[in-house]
């Protein structure tokens, strides 16, 4: 079709510019200002950086936490007779090592904060009353404290000679 | 919740709300796993009498349940950050989608014997 050819750019000279603009390295037209350019006078955050830093956080211990929970599900469901051989004998045998004391611990510092990070965001996202999201946090922020205390409390204090 | 939202996405939706629900569960699980390793402060009578009963065919299900819910979220937010951060993660998020559920699917058939063997083995002898 010879339509295609007449009309490619399918817009117009548009008015007002190219020379008849009026407007010449003389008389250059005015600047406007891009609608949320910073200035001067655009007041502070309060906030920081705090909802950029929890997003990064979510990656980072994502990546880090693939290796240490596949290979925790390794250990305890997989290899070496799957969760059949887990008791108190088999976990005094593991924390004796240091490297495997620093890997629980890493993954329960990890995946808490990740886990609690991503329950915050789930609460703002449904409880729509200011006062449930305040109790839901509050005993979420509860809950995870109490969870990466007594976990770790257990790693650094665990005894196999207990009895 | 939103009430009334009209808005029914596609696979991008639909892997997000899995990639939710899933993060929940294995928030609140983690939750238990750490009360029950504790335990091991109280006396390992205490602790073996509690994983005894994690070695019984109903909670060996519930086990593979969790391998699933853990390796799709793994996987799955894998591709979520090669989406933010690779520049063409965008153009290929459905088709990493899919590679996610492939792995997905080939992983959890690997798993079946490894975490539900010894349950087969209780029910139906040998
Ligand atoms: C059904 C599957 C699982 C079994 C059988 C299991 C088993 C165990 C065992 C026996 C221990 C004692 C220490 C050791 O041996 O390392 C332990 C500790 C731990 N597991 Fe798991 N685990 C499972 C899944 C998970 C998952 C999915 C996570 C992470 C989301 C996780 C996180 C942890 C943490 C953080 C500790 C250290 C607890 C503490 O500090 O007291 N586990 N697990
Ligand atoms: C195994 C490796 C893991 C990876 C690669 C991973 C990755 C991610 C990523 C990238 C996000 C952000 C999603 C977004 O912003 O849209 C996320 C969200 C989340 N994750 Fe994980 N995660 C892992 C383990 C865990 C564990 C162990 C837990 C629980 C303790 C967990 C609970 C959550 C929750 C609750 C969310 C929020 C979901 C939402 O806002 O919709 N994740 N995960």
């Amino acid at each position: 079709m010879s339509t295609t050819e007449t009309t490619a750019s399918g817009i117009g000279p548009v008015e007002g510019s190219g020379t008849l603009s009026g407007y010449s390295p003389e008389n250059p037209a005015p600047l406007i200002e891009p609608p949320r350019k910073r200035t001067k006078k655009t007041p502070k955050s309060t906030r920081g950086n705090f909802e950029m830093a929890a997003w990064l956080f979510m990656r980072l211990s994502g990546i880090v936490l693939v290796v240490l929970v596949i290979g925790h599900l390794l250990i305890q469901l997989v290899l070496d007779g799957g969760v059949s051989k887990i008791g108190f004998a088999f976990v005094a045998g593991r924390w004796a090592s240091p490297f495997w004391q620093v890997w629980d611990l890493l993954m329960l510092w990890l995946a808490m904060l990740h886990g609690a990070n991503g329950l915050r965001t789930v609460i703002n996202d449904y409880a729509e009353r200011a006062n449930t999201r305040l109790w839901l946090k509050g005993l979420l922020y509860t809950a995870t404290v109490f969870t990466i205390l007594l976990g770790t409390l257990v790693i650094f204090t665990f005894d196999p000679n207990i009895r | 919740m939103p009430a009334g939202t009209l808005y029914r996405g596609r696979e991008g939706m639909w892997s997000w709300v899995a990639h939710r629900v899933t993060g929940v569960l294995i928030f609140f699980f983690l939750f238990v796993h750490v009360l029950d390793t504790a335990l091991v402060r109280v006396s390992p009578e205490a602790y073996d009498k509690v994983v005894a009963t994690y070695k019984t065919p109903i909670v060996a299900l519930l086990e593979y349940g969790l391998v699933a819910a853990i390796l799709f979220h793994a996987l799955n937010g894998l591709r979520v950050i090669a989406v933010d951060f690779w520049s063409n993660g965008p153009r290929h998020q459905k088709k990493m989608l899919w590679i996610v559920l492939g792995v997905w699917v080939v992983l959890m058939i690997g798993a079946l014997y490894p975490v539900l063997g010894h349950a087969v083995r209780e029910l139906w002898g040998s």
